[in-house]
């Protein structure tokens, strides 16, 4: 019996172990489950709710559990111990970064510009229409979003929950003078961005004295308190029913996008017509709104007050005692990420050319905000990334059809897309505290530019 | 002068729903320091199982004995949404404790974003209406109070009576309330702080379920994205009465179901929510750390 190599010892306690916890994963699964699933509540045709049994489809959701929980213990725990004791091991060794890593803001913009023409090339411009919008267009919106909360939450430091409430502003902004007054959006762009920008002030100023938690949960009633206005002012906003009609963005007044227009692009370039035209154009604009956003952040981060947001996020009373005026700091950095939002909610409004209050659900910040966290609050690459994760990730569920052929007919993939990307956000969080980008490269230096690790950075207080 | 202790009557019922969750909230908040805003949600499972225990119970017995259903769908609900609080707390903000602030803040928005869409995968986008339970209304000189409005009042009331014993009066409660002066100072001192924490949120569930309950209860319809309004409502609350402070939520949550009801009833019922959010900052304007909380002091 003493033969036994220690190894072999590890490995049964592991199974046993591994064993041990898919069971107790099984009965807690089995708890939390045998109502929820086991039971369907459905109306029979009196209207009359019903209990409908579904006890195979909770068996179904038990064992996976289980067999998930197993996996986990029995090999892929021990997989990252060994990863992790590896990395340990290893000496650190200063790299030099290769051709891709030294320019690859620059190769990002190009593969960026050059999306839509691969993606026309490859699938013409009639197939082009749904990754252009849905992938590209949709992710730009949200990269955007979360680059101009960035400013706020991950420079600032302030906690905003109501981010959104901007977006809506910019959004209603160009909906309203659009339909009414039939302003360009050239013109109304800048209005919008103005007129949020105003209400960042408006609504920092009276929370400025506040701090962390209260922060945010003053910043959600008022992201609240817009959507409440926008449903029930009904003379101006129209209510629910939201406004419809809103005008498309022409190119600077040169050629437009309306099939009814003299100016129409198809009979200006004599082309065949196409939707897609629209969609490539809205794609380089919103990519050239947030390339400004993220160029604003960069050069600000240089400029007394980008160091002024920074060092509020460090240290408030420290940067009062320098001198600094925490109500200004504060107000611009609201402001700054305000006209953003609100530069995006004029584009938002032009893309739909229909706004209603359902667009500007709390759900919506969290969104943004989850991308700003998980991208690691200040790095805009892992924004970025986080954006392309998340929206990208769920917009990819959409197209899951071959999913109806395993699943039967009835089975839609995208009933399931908030579902997992709640689970999402648990899981890339759990997995990556810090976010995916975890060093930051401060503008201060001594000597020589350095990244430090995120964890050297707070994440405010206010 | 009979309208308003009407609406007084109806703002009562109200508010003890919105202290009911908003303990739950100031709880968690007051120990580890996070918003969990998971808990609507686990208001709004709790509205489900007592959903499902009564048809359940319909279904079973013939004649609907209405102390009885409610006795039993109370502690169904309260047992399953402890297992839910129990298990998201154990898998979602466990790991990241300790971790930077931001981190479980995204983990609990991502698990309210679950439960919703996990009832309304499972149990369907529909609402959920049910026959009313109670329908006898009482005149008390002059003012209609029905017996739904009696139930929720009594049941708060001794619902708040055993916490507050739980509280004050035990071991658990001492170890609860040590582990939110400082956290590390209980454990040196053999407070075992995960248990009292895993507590906590079981207890905050169970007030949320009971809540729920009552919910269904009083308005007979719930839907799966019922969690988001009243969860608002109730952390608001909970902010109102300064967060950290249990007699603060409850007094939060009274004066929110007042503003609300008075609100609705002298002015307009469609911006009640915003009258509510307004005098949330109104108040913490003037007084920024809410009504009963202690201001917080800032060591250099």
């Amino acid at each position: 019996m003493a033969a036994i190599s220690p190894d072999r010892i590890e490995n049964t306690s592991t199974f046993q172990r591994a064993i041990r916890e898919a069971f107790y994963a099984g009965v807690i699964a089995f708890g939390l489950f045998f109502l929820l699933i086991g039971v369907k509540t459905d109306q029979n045709i009196r209207n009359e709710l019903i209990l409908v049994q579904r006890w195979g489809l909770l068996a179904i959701v038990v064992g996976l559990v289980m067999a998930g929980r197993f996996v986990a213990v029995a090999f892929l725990q021990p997989y990252f111990a060994g990863r992790n004791a590896e990395k340990a091991r290893a000496p650190v060794v200063q790299t030099e970064k290769s051709f891709f890593w030294t320019h690859w803001t620059k190769i990002a913009i190009g593969a960026l510009l050059l999306y839509p023409v691969v993606i026309v090339l490859l699938v013409g411009f009639q197939g082009s229409l749904k990754w252009v919008d849905n992938f590209g267009i949709q992710i730009l919106i949200y990269v955007m979003l979360a680059w101009g909360l960035n400013i706020v939450v991950g420079l600032a430091g302030l906690l905003d929950l109501g981010y959104v409430a901007f977006y809506a502003v910019g959004a209603y902004c160009y909906a309203l003078l659009g339909t009414e007054f039939g302003w360009s959006f050239w013109i109304l762009l800048p209005c919008a961005g103005a007129m949020a920008a105003l209400w960042g002030v408006i609504l920092g100023f009276p929370v400025l004295r506040l701090r962390g938690d209260y922060l945010a949960i003053v910043t959600l009633a008022f992201g609240e308190i817009i959507r409440l206005v926008l449903i029930n002012w009904r003379e101006v906003t129209n209510g629910t029913a939201g406004i419809s009609g809103i005008p498309k963005v022409t190119f600077f007044g040169l050629f437009d996008f309306n099939t009814s227009s003299p100016y129409y692009i198809a009979k200006v370039f004599g082309i065949a017509q196409s939707g897609s035209y629209y969609k490539i154009f809205l794609y380089y604009l919103i990519l050239a709104l947030a390339l400004l956003t993220a160029f604003v952040t960069v050069r600000l981060r240089r400029l007394p007050v980008g160091r002024a947001w920074e060092a509020l996020r460090e240290d408030e009373i420290a940067c009062r005692s320098l001198g600094i005026n925490t109500t200004i700091t504060k107000l611009t950095a609201f402001a700054i990420g305000a006209m953003f939002g609100g530069f995006a909610g004029a584009f938002f409004a032009a893309r739909q050319g229909f706004v209603s209050p359902e667009s500007f659900v709390f759900l919506e910040s969290a969104i943004i905000l989850a991308i700003v966290v998980l991208g690691g609050m200040g790095s805009l690459t892992g924004i970025a990334i986080a954006a392309l994760v998340m929206i990208g990730g769920t917009e990819i569920l959409r197209e899951l059809q071959f999913l109806k052929a395993i699943f039967g007919e009835s089975f839609t993939p995208e009933l399931y897309r908030m579902l997992l990307f709640g689970l999402a956000m648990v899981i890339v969080m759990l997995w990556k505290p810090r976010g995916f980008v975890g060093s930051r490269e401060p503008t201060a230096f001594l000597n020589e530019r350095k990244a430090v690790s995120s964890s050297f950075t707070k994440e405010g207080h206010g | 002068m009979e309208y308003f202790v009407q609406q007084l009557v109806n703002g009562l019922t109200l508010g003890s729903i919105y202290g009911l969750i908003a303990i739950g909230y100031t709880m968690v908040y007051g120990i580890i320091g996070m918003i969990n805003f998971a808990h609507g949600d686990i208001f709004m499972v709790g509205a489900f199982v007592a959903l499902i225990v009564f048809l359940f119970l319909v279904s079973v017995f013939a004649t609907v004995n209405v102390v009885l259903f409610l006795l039993i769908m109370m502690i169904v609900a309260m047992l399953m949404t402890s297992l839910y609080n129990w298990t998201i707390e154990k898998v979602a903000y466990r790991p990241l404790r300790g971790s930077f602030r931001l981190a479980p803040l995204i983990t609990a928005i991502g698990m309210s974003i679950t439960l919703s869409n996990f009832v309304q995968v499972t149990q369907g986008p529909r609402n959920k209406p049910i026959p009313p339970m109670i329908s006898k209304v009482y005149d008390v000189f002059g003012i209609s109070v029905s017996a739904k409005q009696i139930v929720i009042v009594v049941v708060t009331v001794l619902l708040l009576t055993l916490f507050w014993y739980l509280v004050n009066k035990t071991s658990l409660g001492r170890a609860q309330r040590a582990c939110e002066q400082d956290r590390k100072m209980a454990a040196l001192l053999g407070v075992d702080v995960d248990r009292t924490i895993s507590i906590t949120f079981i207890m905050g569930a169970s007030l949320a379920s009971v809540a729920g309950t009552l919910y269904l209860m009083y308005y007979g319809v719930v839907v799966f994205s019922d969690g988001f309004v009243p969860g608002v409502k109730a952390f608001t609350a909970a902010v109102l009465g300064g967060i950290g402070s249990i007699p603060g939520a409850m007094l939060g949550g009274l004066l929110i179901g007042f503003i609300e009801g008075m609100w609705s009833a002298y002015f307009s019922i469609d911006y009640k929510d915003v009258a509510a959010f307004s005098i949330l900052a109104i108040v913490l304007i003037f007084l920024p750390s809410g009504i009963l909380g202690r201001p917080e002091v800032e060591k250099v």
